[in-house]
């Protein structure tokens, strides 16, 4: 495990963007270049992060950025590596596409499936902030069961779309979950990603607090709870063995895990949920940590 | 029928029996592209089969990015040409349209990317063969759409092409069309030009923007807001002055595109018109044909037997379709008396769009031509030479009496072989 | 200066440079700010590196890995993050007027 003082001083991101205050983007992004140094280019679609980086003019990093549209994300990367393969440069420079969870799980996941199969040298990297945050809350794939956005005023009548498992499903040598919360889990992950050879998935946890509904002084609060009622485990699977992280072992004990209302409560985003919504979340934690379980058992 | 490598460099070493998609092959490797990225379609498949085949044998040492749809294949691209590579692919139809998202975003990055269009009529219903219509539905997005007749000009306007994309006064995508079929898979003699030669006529690309090149940190295609902004480390133009800079540059490529095309002819021995369009039989011509691709040499043999009849017929067949040459479309047309337009495609709801904006062009000569559009060949429907003569007779026949109309005339149209058809009953009848 | 009718060549496509504070000085977005009690902050108090929660989980990247720990109150937006990640509650969210 990574010690803070292993972490790189240098920041990639100069300070006085336009993320939000407290926003779990920022942070995983910042931690994220840390981990990958320099030699990155990183490509980007429509999402918060085209805000991060800046408008016309001038932008926020000290690493390359190439903004891409919506759907085209790991297309993109696929075209700044042919190109760095074009010119011998593929080996020294790290092609990073980083992409919110609309831009991954609903309108990017063809494009993400095409480099995946190509056996793409990249880190594809999804900050899933659980819905489509930049252009107001809107409901994606990747939003949780009983969320209201503008467009599930409602709540969402279904589970969120499991991106990891199907990017497992593709055979490429590495797919990691991560958390805003455990930036050290997070700065390993993508240290370990860099490399390696081939398509590599990280999925993270991004909470958001104006999407979400909590203070901003309270996002890696709202993380961690992520984690510790078991909503959000914490893995890896390095060509195709599955390993839990260490943030979440003790999870595997499911009387260590915190109610999962704890986590529904803290966030206005659940408030329309009802004692049925919490018994279903209850199921669908339980059948999480069950396969976890045969997995770590069937090594 | 298809020829083997072997057999047709047996005709001769410099030329070779080539369909219209095998000479833009030729013309990719010998233009010696860095990545190409593409997705099968008819028509236009063999191209890239065949760059395939050029890079598995090492006579192409390109990166093939084989993705999972047009607009992927564009998105590719791209990012490709961000990164400094000179860039092409090759699509067709619903293939260009699924692109159309990522078209706007290579001529608004300024990318030299070119692309071959075999064109082919858009659904529904399904169609595989040709028409101009997919051509005609990227004349807004800021590419430079340049027409080709036949086999020998795809290769030439393919070299042409990537010189005119990379030109630094440009920097602008480029589409070389041909059609479907008519030429994609039409062989025909193609003169390919010695490797040193065209090296000495297309240079490496140095491009405006190169990502690959790390130790200047660049951010590409921010938020672009209407101001300008400015700040104590510099000045940034607003959206509005990036379109007005791609306006100008593509209203100034014209004569550019002259250029290069004026300098292939002197280095290679071949000309096209003038690089825009190519006059034929014009000089003592009253009454002028004008169309594009197929339509223009279909034109060719129906000026002869019109020529026979005693009519002075010329054909003007249009290369450079945008930036559209109004300027020079005007000087050429001032002291015509007829124009006869035939469109493989239309402006829907409105008329053919080769005469509306021909049309538009002229308005403001002192003396204006008569104009008359025809619809012709849809879908791959034949273009036969009497459909020309018909058109031209009854175009001449309405100018005598007067007769202006915005309405379309189809010229083919088989409706009396459809007898009593009826959809509502259709299903009831047999 | 340009040729004003030649300048569109000078313009191609939409592109930036790196800049600090992209979206002005973001300090002024929460007047709250961190404030560390050095009596209690960690490193401060062993004198060796450490901890440096408030660095590590600071979105912003406005705090130094420093002894002690330095907030850029010009880009701090005040989110509150350091107040809560801080073992030891060496930080409280105060009111501070720029100068």
């Amino acid at each position: 495990m990574v010690n803070v003082m292993d972490i790189p001083e240098e920041e990639y991101i100069f300070p006085g963007t336009r993320a939000c205050a407290g926003c779990a983007m920022a942070l995983i992004y910042r931690i994220a270049l840390k981990a990958l140094g320099p030699n990155t280019i990183v490509t980007v679609p429509a999402s918060c992060l085209t805000v991060l980086h800046g408008m016309q003019g001038f932008c926020t990093t000290k690493i390359s950025v190439y903004h891409t549209p919506f759907a085209t994300t790991a297309a993109s990367a696929s075209g700044i590596l042919a190109s760095l393969e074009d010119k011998g440069l593929a080996d020294e420079i790290t092609v990073l596409a980083f992409a919110g969870d609309g831009g991954t799980v609903d309108i990017g996941i063809q494009a993400l499936s095409g480099a995946a199969e190509r056996d793409t040298n990249f880190i594809y990297a999804c900050y899933d902030n659980e819905a489509y945050m930049n252009t107001g809350v809107q409901r994606s794939g990747s939003t949780p069961l009983g969320v209201q956005t503008t467009t599930t005023p409602e709540g969402k009548s279904v589970h969120k779309k499991n991106m990891p498992k199907i990017l497992e499903a593709h055979g490429i040598p590495y797919v990691a979950t991560a958390n805003a919360a455990y930036p050290l889990d997070l700065y390993e992950k993508f240290k370990r990603a860099k490399d390696i050879k081939g398509p590599k998935y990280i999925h993270i946890l991004s909470p958001c607090p104006p999407g979400w509904g909590y203070n901003p002084k309270d996002t890696m609060l709202i993380g961690r709870l992520a984690n510790e009622t078991g909503f959000w485990p914490l893995y890896e699977v390095l060509d195709g063995k599955f390993e839990l992280s260490n943030s979440s072992k003790r999870y595997l004990d499911s009387s260590k895990r915190k109610p999962i209302t704890d986590y529904l409560k803290a966030q206005k985003r659940f408030k329309s949920i009802d004692e049925k919504i919490a018994k279903t979340y209850e199921k669908y934690i339980d059948n999480t940590w069950k396969e976890i379980k045969s997995r770590l058992e069937s090594r | 029928m298809t020829l083997t490598e072997k057999e047709e460099s047996a005709i001769n070493d410099n030329i070779m029996i080539l369909t219209g998609n095998h000479a833009a092959a030729h013309a990719f490797r010998q233009a010696k592209v860095g990545v190409v990225s593409a997705y099968p379609i008819t028509p236009q498949s063999p191209v890239v089969e065949k760059i395939a085949e050029f890079i598995a044998e090492g006579k192409l040492k390109a990166r093939f990015v084989k993705v999972e749809s047009e607009h992927s294949a564009m998105a590719v691209l791209c990012a490709a040409s961000v990164t400094g590579s000179r860039v092409g692919t090759a699509t067709s139809a619903h293939g260009l349209e699924l692109m159309y998202e990522m078209l706007p975003w290579a001529s608004g990055n300024r990318l030299p990317i070119v692309l071959n269009l075999a064109t082919r009529s858009l659904g529904a219903p399904w169609s595989v063969w040709t028409d101009h219509q997919d051509f005609i539905t990227i004349r807004d997005v800021g590419w430079i759409q340049l027409f080709c007749e036949n086999n020998q000009e795809i290769y030439d306007t393919n070299l042409q092409a990537f010189k005119i994309a990379e030109d630094s006064r440009i920097l602008l995508p480029v589409a070389c069309a041909y059609d479907g079929y008519v030429l994609s898979h039409t062989a025909m003699p193609v003169k390919l030009e010695i490797q040193e030669l065209i090296d000495k006529f297309l240079p490496p690309l140095n491009h405006h923007i190169n990502l690959s090149d790390i130790s200047t940190v660049k951010g590409i295609d921010p938020v672009t807001t209407p101001q300008v902004v400015k700040r104590d480390e510099g000045v940034a133009p607003g959206y509005y002055e990036y379109r007005y800079a791609l306006q100008k540059a593509l209203e100034n490529s014209i004569n550019i595109i002259k250029e290069v095309h004026d300098d292939f002819a002197k280095k290679f021995g071949r000309s096209y018109g003038n690089g825009i369009y190519k006059a034929i039989q014009t000089d003592d011509a009253d009454t002028i044909i004008f169309g594009m691709g197929s339509v223009a040499s279909q034109s060719r043999v129906a000026i002869e037997k019109l020529r026979a009849e005693g009519l002075k017929v010329g054909l003007m067949s249009l290369k450079l379709f945008r930036p559209y040459p109004a300027e020079e479309l005007r000087e050429f047309f001032k002291d015509k008396e007829n124009i006869i337009v035939f469109d493989r495609d239309i402006g829907y709801g409105y008329e053919g769009t080769l005469s509306y904006e021909l049309k538009a062009a002229l308005y403001g000569l002192k003396s204006r031509p008569n104009i008359k559009g025809f619809i012709v060949g849809l879908g791959g429907r034949d273009v036969k030479t009497e459909h020309i003569i018909t058109g031209i007779y009854k175009a001449l026949d309405e100018f005598k009496k007067g007769i202006f109309t915005n309405k379309t005339d189809f010229l083919g149209l088989r409706l009396e072989e459809l007898e009593d058809y009826d959809e509502e009953t259709y299903f009831k009848g047999g | 200066m340009t040729d004003l009718k030649k300048k569109y060549q000078k313009i191609l496509g939409s592109v930036q440079k790196p800049v600090i504070g992209e979206a002005g000085q973001t300090g002024t977005w929460s007047s709250k700010k961190p404030i560390i009690d050095l009596k209690k902050c960690i490193p401060v108090k062993s004198g060796k590196p450490s901890c440096f929660n408030c660095w590590l989980y600071c979105p912003e990247a406005v705090v130094s890995r420093t002894i002690p720990p330095q907030i850029d109150f010009n880009y701090c937006k005040g989110c509150g993050i350091c107040m809560e990640e801080c073992p030891v509650k060496a930080i409280s969210m105060e009111e501070v007027k720029k100068e």
